[in-house]
């Protein structure tokens, strides 16, 4: 059972078709990396998944997008399906409030009003996020003093703290230094037993690092999907074995 | 050792610089001259006021009634608390909730928008005395509300409605649509992105527009003269009439004789703007306090 299966997925922003005939199954309990060149449609496909193009004024969708083998596109609850189906931005974006209070912003949105279960899910969140350690003292304070990297794993542990089953990142570590690009890694590898992550990146060292497989994306199109491994090490497609080799991109 | 200083210019050098380029020593004087007359102005009007005004702070400027003989400012002073606070009780919720409207829900491509937005930039700069008269023929005489606080609060509210929205559009507009993303994509809804993120970001921005507003109430006369009107007395409910500090000093100063107590109304005047921004300062603090 995959965990997302993409059907014949088109989508335009107004007259310009940005994703030509999608077709693509993430499996569950993997990290999936989209690579390819800016423009490419991998964030855009990214943001399908959750529904954040909904956001986008005229943006159009057909096709067909089942998690679980069930159509989001089709009397879902967005609010529900974004629970389930965690982000994490390009750039970190922590609310401006205290740190604890980022975190409990989403189980609050849900409804959970306890300080109890509210203090449990904020630890066990940074935890996750490994950076309990790092702000359990500093609870109280405004997440926007917090370094980058510092910033971008609390984003993470928000995203965690809604208790979803997928995490999307959208180029987690594009703005941050390597120290911090390599906590995220590590942190991406360990969420992977309980989450299914499907990872933006540019950095195409980082895609075989981390992830199992991986789709090369061109011009909205996926011209090669497939385990991470063979991808680099035996691309099927020409265009593919240029990207990889830095030929161009 | 011993750390020299090396980034420092000296006046000598300064000067010299200045001598190859003649034109940027004008244009230094100029700023300068700008500089000095703005503050010397300013500093001369309060200083003015304070002069003439102090000395006629009388405790009999505080008694609570008003006759000939005393002409106390302090029904003036709780007219103006009330005038206030009935503008803002109803500019404040349909400004806010207008610019959010245009900010967060209609289509930016809506055409509607353009024509709302149109609306309060043309509404924000008609002269008050034009709103005076609309209060006057539509509130006073229409809906036969008399001179009273009602017609006066609801003319002002009218009048720094486009105040409160635009400066409410541009703080909402100025905060981060990341803000917004981070909480779509947990699953929030729109009312709750609203209230919870973005309203508690756009507040220095919005609470600014409301003391520019707060500020507008408390000088206006020519908008109250015909609304309100300029009973002396603290009005008993919102349809008796009552005067502002502003007309209660426009008053004082056209009648002649009690040229001494203007100036001491000026001075409470004064007072009351520098109080005003004293706690929006300090509201804006309290809100934005840890945001950097």
């Amino acid at each position: 059972m995959y965990k997302f299966q993409i059907e014949n997925l088109n989508l335009f922003y107004g007259s310009f078709q940005a994703l030509f005939d999608v077709d693509l199954n993430i499996e569950d309990r993997c990290i999936t990396a989209f690579i390819g060149p800016s423009g490419c449609g991998k964030s855009t496909l990214l943001k399908t998944l959750n529904r954040m193009n909904d956001l986008v004024e005229g943006c159009r969708i057909t096709g067909k997008v089942l998690l679980d083998g069930e159509d989001i596109y089709y009397n879902t609850d967005v609010n529900l399906l974004r629970k389930k189906v965690g982000m994490v931005f390009q750039k970190p974006n922590p609310f401006p409030m205290s740190v604890y209070d980022n975190v409990a912003y989403g189980p609050r949105t849900h409804g959970i009003r306890s300080k109890a279960q509210l203090d449990e899910i904020v630890e066990d969140s940074l935890r996750r996020a490994a950076i309990w350690d790092e702000l359990k003292d500093r609870l109280r304070r405004n997440a926007l003093g917090l370094s980058g990297g510092q910033q971008q794993r609390l984003c993470i542990a928000r995203a965690l703290a809604v208790n979803p089953d997928v995490l999307l990142m959208d180029e987690p570590t594009s703005a941050l230094d390597p120290i911090s690009t390599t906590k995220i890694e590590d942190l991406v590898q360990e969420l992977k037993q309980d989450y299914t992550i499907i990872i933006v990146t540019h950095n195409m060292q980082q895609a075989t690092r981390i992830s199992d497989n991986t789709a090369f994306f061109l011009l909205g199109k996926v011209i090669e999907y497939g385990p991470t491994e063979n991808l680099f090490s035996m691309p099927r497609d020409k265009r593919t074995e240029d990207y990889i080799t830095g030929r161009f991109g | 050792m011993k750390h020299e200083t090396i980034n420092r210019i000296s006046f000598r050098q300064r000067l010299s610089s200045y001598r190859n380029n003649p034109l940027s020593f004008l244009l230094l004087l100029l700023v300068w001259c700008a500089m000095a007359a703005t503050v010397f102005i300013l500093l001369f009007i309060v200083f003015y006021i304070l002069v003439n005004g102090v000395p006629h702070l009388t405790p009999g400027l505080f008694s609570p009634v008003y006759t000939t003989d005393n002409v106390s400012a302090l029904p003036a002073i709780i007219t103006t608390l009330l005038m206030v606070g009935l503008s803002l009780a109803i500019a404040v919720p349909f400004g806010i909730g207008c610019a959010i409207f245009l900010v967060e829900y209609a289509k930016k491509t809506n055409r509607f928008i353009r024509y709302v937005r149109l609306t309060t930039e043309t509404l924000a700069g008609i002269p008050s005395i034009i709103y005076g008269l609309f209060g006057m023929l539509f509130f006073v005489i229409a809906l036969k509300w008399n001179l009273s606080l009602l017609a006066g609060g609801f003319t002002l509210a009218i009048m720094v409605l486009p105040t409160i929205m635009r400066s409410t559009e541009e703080a909402l507009k100025a905060t981060p649509d990341a803000y917004r993303e981070g909480s779509f994509g947990l699953g929030a809804g729109r009312l709750r992105t609203v209230f919870r993120i973005v309203l508690p970001s756009a507040m220095p921005g919005i609470s600014a527009g409301i003391i520019l507003s707060v500020g507008r109430i408390v000088g206006e006369t020519a908008a109250l003269i015909y609304t309100a009107g300029t009973v002396a007395k603290v009005p008993e409910n919102i349809f008796a009439s009552g005067r502002t500090l502003s007309i209660h000093m426009y008053l004082l100063a056209g009648e002649g004789i009690y040229t001494d107590q203007a100036y001491a109304t000026a001075v409470i005047l004064l007072g009351f703007v520098l109080v005003i921004n004293f706690i929006s300062s300090f509201i804006t603090r309290k809100i934005t306090k840890g945001q950097d």
